[in-house]
């Protein structure tokens, strides 16, 4: 591991000051000279690999705004402190019965130890867990742009149907963000330049020519709070993850569903999917398909084709198209029979 | 009793807590890298990127500039030192720093010593080599691989087994099988990282690194270094993990003894999980070819096993699992052969089981291919075809309880509650299947050493150069001694892991616990004797009772009339405080040279087919029930029942926990685990514990172990057959025969997974 800096600021203010001190402005977070670390839990190992090289690192822990550590509840939305735990969010009684999806996808993600220690707002920014992204001896467009891509014709299992581009096809593996993205959740932003308040469908850019940018943060922002807005969908809501093994595994295919129904039709549905996208992947046209429809098996097929259209094989990952559909088929039935 | 200690049975022993279980559970167990070092200086490896070509030159200018780096040994450095021996001792003939040429990918180019572990191993990030590379072949599917036949090439394999006319069989069978299976590369992936850390004291070398044979280990390093073995010590009292990952000595023990030599330091190597892919040793990919033909009555007419496997470019490793596949059955005719295909890899190596967890996969998939084409219950199918004789050699079996594993554990799991019909058990949305499989493992036993000390106090000492890699076996050779001696467990100790001790053979083809326990015996015998002679004699406590029977018990020696003197009185009256004896073990059949081998780190294996007078194996039984989604077909294993017959079994609790392990390694083997390969640049590419997936705690529910009891006085005098290895052969198939069940789908490509089985 490189030699760096370690700062331990005391709060935002002093945060966003280091930060514009030692992050040339244009950079994106991850290339930056200065980069935030809260749980560590993505940005250590990446440092260890030689991925991520920054000289400074910013701790978050030590920030005093005790806002960054609550959960606040009320009828309308829940607002998460950027520096609440997984574990903590996952376990809140009234978020597991409130609104159930977000407890699942933390609930179901890495591991006890992994999620005591994993911040909400490093979730949300975790990097991909392409092969050949982690490991620095491969060509790979977002470690090195132009440096190609190893994955596209090499092994490509794990790697995204959706949302591709020509330069990369690295699966962005969040589950909580797909909970996110389907409840329009938004993001408090702080930077030196100001606040600002971001749909979190805006916050992720999908790889393109520029697979190295992957958020529309500036290196000397911080995520301050995420919050999700409640409504009739939010307690008929589920989280299906299929992974290779029961537990301490990303997601194959996931989907994230909440439902406001009226009797055995869907008066709106919402919509994620996981682990086939190179980013939090809102299914639309999924939702399209259901509104106002009686929700059986067929009109649940019909939403997975749809949500699949545009997907896009390559030689090992084909089977998540059919693995994606069948498991939003099998996401929507099962919320339906949630009982509300 | 609890689940973990099953009350024993006829032959069975009990379930004596393990000695370092609290050791190990509390962390106060030191392995091998976590020695306390005085001066100790790291080392970190820097391994090739490509897998074939040379290096024309190695760039270590900025790893140098890096505060702290001390040395960095790279080519040249190793010149006059001995090459390693591809062979039991040695995992490969690949010498990485006596020569440029790049054998496969995450070959060892440098080693960089230095102060710190972190200026090592940014050193080591810093080394860049240039390449003359040349398109290297990953595999069976690659051009460029050279194929050729396996017998004859290896000790493994010396000839491949056949009996009858196959040809003529073949084509006249009623119903035939004709089908391909395969198994993929495995690494080993233990919690203890691999680790060397060396230490000079003027000529004299300590290692300690984990290691299943350091007999064989010192003998090997001292030849490489041109040392006098007995200038050289390996010590591994604890190994995290070993299954045959630590038995063959890699090349960089010797890099890390120069190392340490130059700097005039101890240095300390742990290889990063990463690292260890590419230079250690791992189980081989194989593919099978299998045909079987059966009458309409169910009886095997044809067996034919082909198999192939992948190894280095310069190594013969060989996996030769038709030993046991042609002997499990009364085939009426058996064809078999393996060829190997040298690929730009590294050389495999042992992993658990190494032949007979792939060979029997493909077999037991067979037979349950066979069951479904003759319509017959694939239990009956297996009861069939028992044999009297195995019919390549038409010996008898030195014991054989398959068809009683069968019995039992179809009986525990409830096999005839199952709906033979393909897809018709079901709940909700899920898709039940069951299957079956049988497990086999050669029985084999080795010549070994052993020091016995008994004093006064009745305090117990054993002492032998074996080594505890979980097994078990520290425990088994103390409780060996208590009940030969008639002490109390917590009054024996028990030395192990050393290679000043009594040598032992290499801990591996589950020969530890009769080899030792063998060894054990004969020197309590002596100890014993030495005693009752003492006893009776003239000033003895037991004196005029001369002829009596004598035995030992609860610190006590007791005769048959029962008259009985304590310990300390018999030991008063033969005027010592205490005895030792140093027995060494050489089992039936040994040749003159075989104590001589021992020491010299090359022990002779005894027992399997090997023996003039009978084949030796241990047989299991095993049950398995899956549940797959209908919709995402994910598949899980909500149980696994399995029966086993192994003689005499020690120690239930430890033997139980060996047999568990093993199901639920083979439970991973069907549905998880695979080394994942670059094709174009012959590259491993999932190499951390996230990507190289193994079934977590949450993959395993209900397994039950049934040990039956079984009596065997031929395969050794400690009557015990190895059982280590034998839980997970035969599981990937049963896991196999239970999807098909579920699904009508046979998987024949390990692992199982989710794209195999959509739609
Ligand atoms: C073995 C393993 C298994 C895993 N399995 C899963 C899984 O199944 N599902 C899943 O969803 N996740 C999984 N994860 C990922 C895990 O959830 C993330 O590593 C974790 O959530 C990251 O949070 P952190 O606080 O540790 O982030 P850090 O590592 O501290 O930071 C991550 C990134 O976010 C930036 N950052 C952190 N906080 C802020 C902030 N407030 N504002 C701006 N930038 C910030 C950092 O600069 C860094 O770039 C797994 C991780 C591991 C190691
Ligand atoms: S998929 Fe993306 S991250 Fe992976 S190698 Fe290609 S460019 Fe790099």
């Amino acid at each position: 591991m490189r030699p760096f800096t370690y700062e331990r600021p005391k709060n935002v203010p002093a945060a966003l000051a280091l930060a514009s001190k030692f992050a040339a402005k244009d950079d994106p977070p991850t290339e930056a000279d200065a980069q935030f670390i809260a749980g560590g839990t993505n940005l250590a190992d990446y440092m260890k690999l030689g991925v991520a090289r920054p000289e400074r690192l910013l701790d978050l822990n030590g920030l005093s705004e005790a806002s960054l550590r609550q959960i606040k509840i009320t009828d309308k939305s829940i607002r998460f402190g950027a520096l609440v735990r997984m574990g903590e969010a996952a376990d809140r009684e009234e978020i597991r019965s409130g609104c159930p999806v977000i407890a699942q996808s933390l609930q179901l993600a890495a591991s006890g130890q992994l999620r005591n220690m994993a911040s909400l707002g490093g979730n949300v920014l975790q990097r991909t867990r392409c092969e050949y992204f982690r490991e620095t001896s491969w060509p790979c467009n977002k470690r090195k742009p132009g440096s190609g891509c190893s994955a596209m014709n090499g092994f490509n299992r794990q790697h995204a149907v959706l949302g591709t581009s020509d330069a990369c096809i690295a699966t962005y593996h969040g589950d909580f963000a797909q909970a996110l993205i389907a409840l329009d959740a938004t993001v408090e932003i702080e930077g030196r330049r100001g606040r600002r308040t971001l749909a979190f469908a805006k916050l992720h850019q999908l790889p393109g020519k520029t697979p190295n940018i992957e958020t529309n943060l500036a290196a000397d922002e911080i995520i301050t709070a995420i919050e999700v807005p409640l409504g009739p969908w939010s307690s008929r809501s589920r989280y299906l993850k299929i992974r290779d093994r029961e537990s301490y595994a990303f997601a194959l295919a996931s989907a994230a569903v909440a439902l406001d129904m009226d009797g055995d039709t869907v008066r709106e549905a919402r919509i994620a999917l996981g682990g086939v996208a190179t980013v939090p992947w809102r299914a639309g046209a999924a939702e399209d398909v259901l509104k106002g429809k009686v929700l059986d098996e067929a009109t649940a097929n019909r939403a997975a084709e749809a949500a699949f259209a545009d997907a896009r094989p390559l030689a090992f990952n084909g089977f998540k198209i059919e693995l994606g559909k069948s498991t939003l088929t099998r996401a929507l039935l099962e919320t339906r029979d949630m009982k509300s | 009793m609890n689940q973990a200690a099953p009350t024993p049975k006829d032959n069975q022993g009990d379930p004596v807590v393990r000695i370092d279980g609290r050791l190990k559970v509390t962390g106060q167990a030191s392995y091998p890298a976590d020695i306390a070092t005085a001066n100790v200086a790291y080392g970190v490896l820097a391994t090739s990127t490509i897998a074939r070509g040379k290096v024309s030159k190695l760039n270590i200018e900025d790893a140098k500039a890096v505060t702290g780096v001390l040395d960095i040994v790279t080519y040249g450095d190793m010149d006059n030192i001995g090459k390693p021996k591809f062979g039991n001792t040695s995992a490969s003939s690949i010498a990485p720093l006596h020569d440029r040429t790049i054998f496969h990918d995450g070959q060892i180019v440098a080693l960089v010593v230095a102060e710190t572990f972190e200026a090592a191993e940014e050193a080591a990030m810093l080394i860049h080599a240039d390449y003359e590379d040349e398109q290297p072949s990953a595999g069976f599917e690659s051009k460029g691989t050279k194929t050729e036949a396996a017998a004859g090439k290896n000790p493994m394999l010396k000839e491949d087994p056949k009996a009858g006319d196959f040809d003529a069989a073949w084509a006249n069978a009623a119903v035939k099988i004709d089908e391909k299976y395969s198994t993929p590369t495995q690494h080993h992936n233990p919690i203890e990282l691999f680790s060397t850390t060396a230490i000079w004291q003027g000529d004299q070398l300590t290692i300690h690194e984990p290691s299943q044979n350091v007999t064989g280990w010192k003998v090997e390093l001292a030849r490489q270094l041109k040392l006098d073995p007995a200038n050289v010590r390996i010590i591994s009292p604890y190994i995290g993990g070993a299954f045959g990952s630590k038995g063959p000595m890699t090349a960089r023990t010797a890099i890390v003894a120069v190392a340490a030599r130059r700097i005039g330091r101890p240095v300390r190597c742990v290889v990063s999980r990463m690292q260890a892919f590419g230079t250690q040793t791992y189980r081989a990919e194989t593919r099978h070819r299998i045909r079987m033909g059966a009458g309409k009555d169910g009886r095997i007419t044809a067996f034919g096993h082909e198999g192939w496997e992948v190894t280095s470019r310069p190594d013969p490793y060989v996996v030769g699992g038709t030993s046991a596949t042609a002997r499990m059955y009364d085939y009426g005719s058996v064809l078999t052969h393996v060829s190997i295909v040298h690929a730009d890899r590294n050389t495999p190596g042992y992993m658990r089981s190494p032949p007979e967890t792939p060979y029997v996969y493909a077999l037991e998939n067979a037979m349950d291919e066979m069951a479904a084409a003759l319509g017959m219950d694939p239990v009956e199918f297996r009861r069939i075809n028992e044999p009297a004789k195995e019919v390549i050699g038409g010996k008898p079996f030195s014991s054989r309880s398959l068809i009683k594993c069968y019995d039992e554990a179809a009986d525990a799991f409830g096999w005839s509650k199952r709906d033979a019909k393909v897809g018709s058990m079901r709940e909700g949305d899920w898709l039940i299947g069951m299957g079956c499989a049988t497990a086999i493992y050669p029985t084999a036993v080795a010549p070994c050493a052993a020091r016995v000390r008994l004093t006064s106090d009745g305090d117990v000492r054993v002492q032998c150069g074996s080594h505890e890699i979980g097994t078990g076996v520290r425990t088994i050779a103390g409780q060996m001694a208590a009940e030969l001696l008639g002490i109390a467990m917590e009054k024996v100790s028990v030395e192990m892991g050393d290679s000043a001790l009594p040598p032992a053979p290499v801990s591996g083809g589950s020969i530890s616990t009769a080899s030792v326990c063998s060894a054990v015996m004969q020197a309590c015998e002596t100890v014993r004797q030495k005693l009752f002679a003492g006893a009776v004699g003239k000033d003895g406590p037991l004196s005029g009772s001369g002829n009596a029977k004598l035995d030992m018990a609860d610190g006590k020696v007791g005769a048959e009339t029962g008259k009985s003197a304590k310990l300390a009185d018999v030991f008063k009256a033969m005027q010592v405080g205490a005895i030792e004896e140093y027995a060494e073990f050489a089992p039936k059949g040994s040749s003159p040279e075989a104590l001589k081998k021992l020491y010299a780190g090359q022990p002779e294996f005894h027992g399997g087919e090997g023996d003039e007078d009978s084949v030796k194996y241990a047989f299991g039984a095993e049950f398995v029930e899956v549940r797959i989604n209908s919709y995402t077909r994910e598949v899980r294993v909500p149980r696994i029942v399995g029966a086993f017959a192994a003689g005499r079994i020690m120690n239930t609790r430890t033997a139980r926990s060996q047999l568990m392990g093993g199901m639920i390694w083979g439970i991973g083997q069907a549905l998880h685990e695979a080394t994942e390969i670059d094709q174009r640049h012959a590259r491993y590419v999932n190499r951390d514990l996230q990507d190289y997936i193994v079934p977590v705690n949450a993959d395993i529910k209900q397994v039950d172990v049934i040990l039956v009891p079984e009596v065997d006085r031929e395969v050794n005098p400690a009557g015990v057959k190895g059982l280590g290895e034998l839980g997970n052969v035969g599981t990937a198939a049963a896991v196999a025969s239970a999807v098909y069940h579920a699904t009508g789908k046979r998987i024949r490509d390990l692992p199982i997974r989710i794209e195999n089985l959509l739609a």
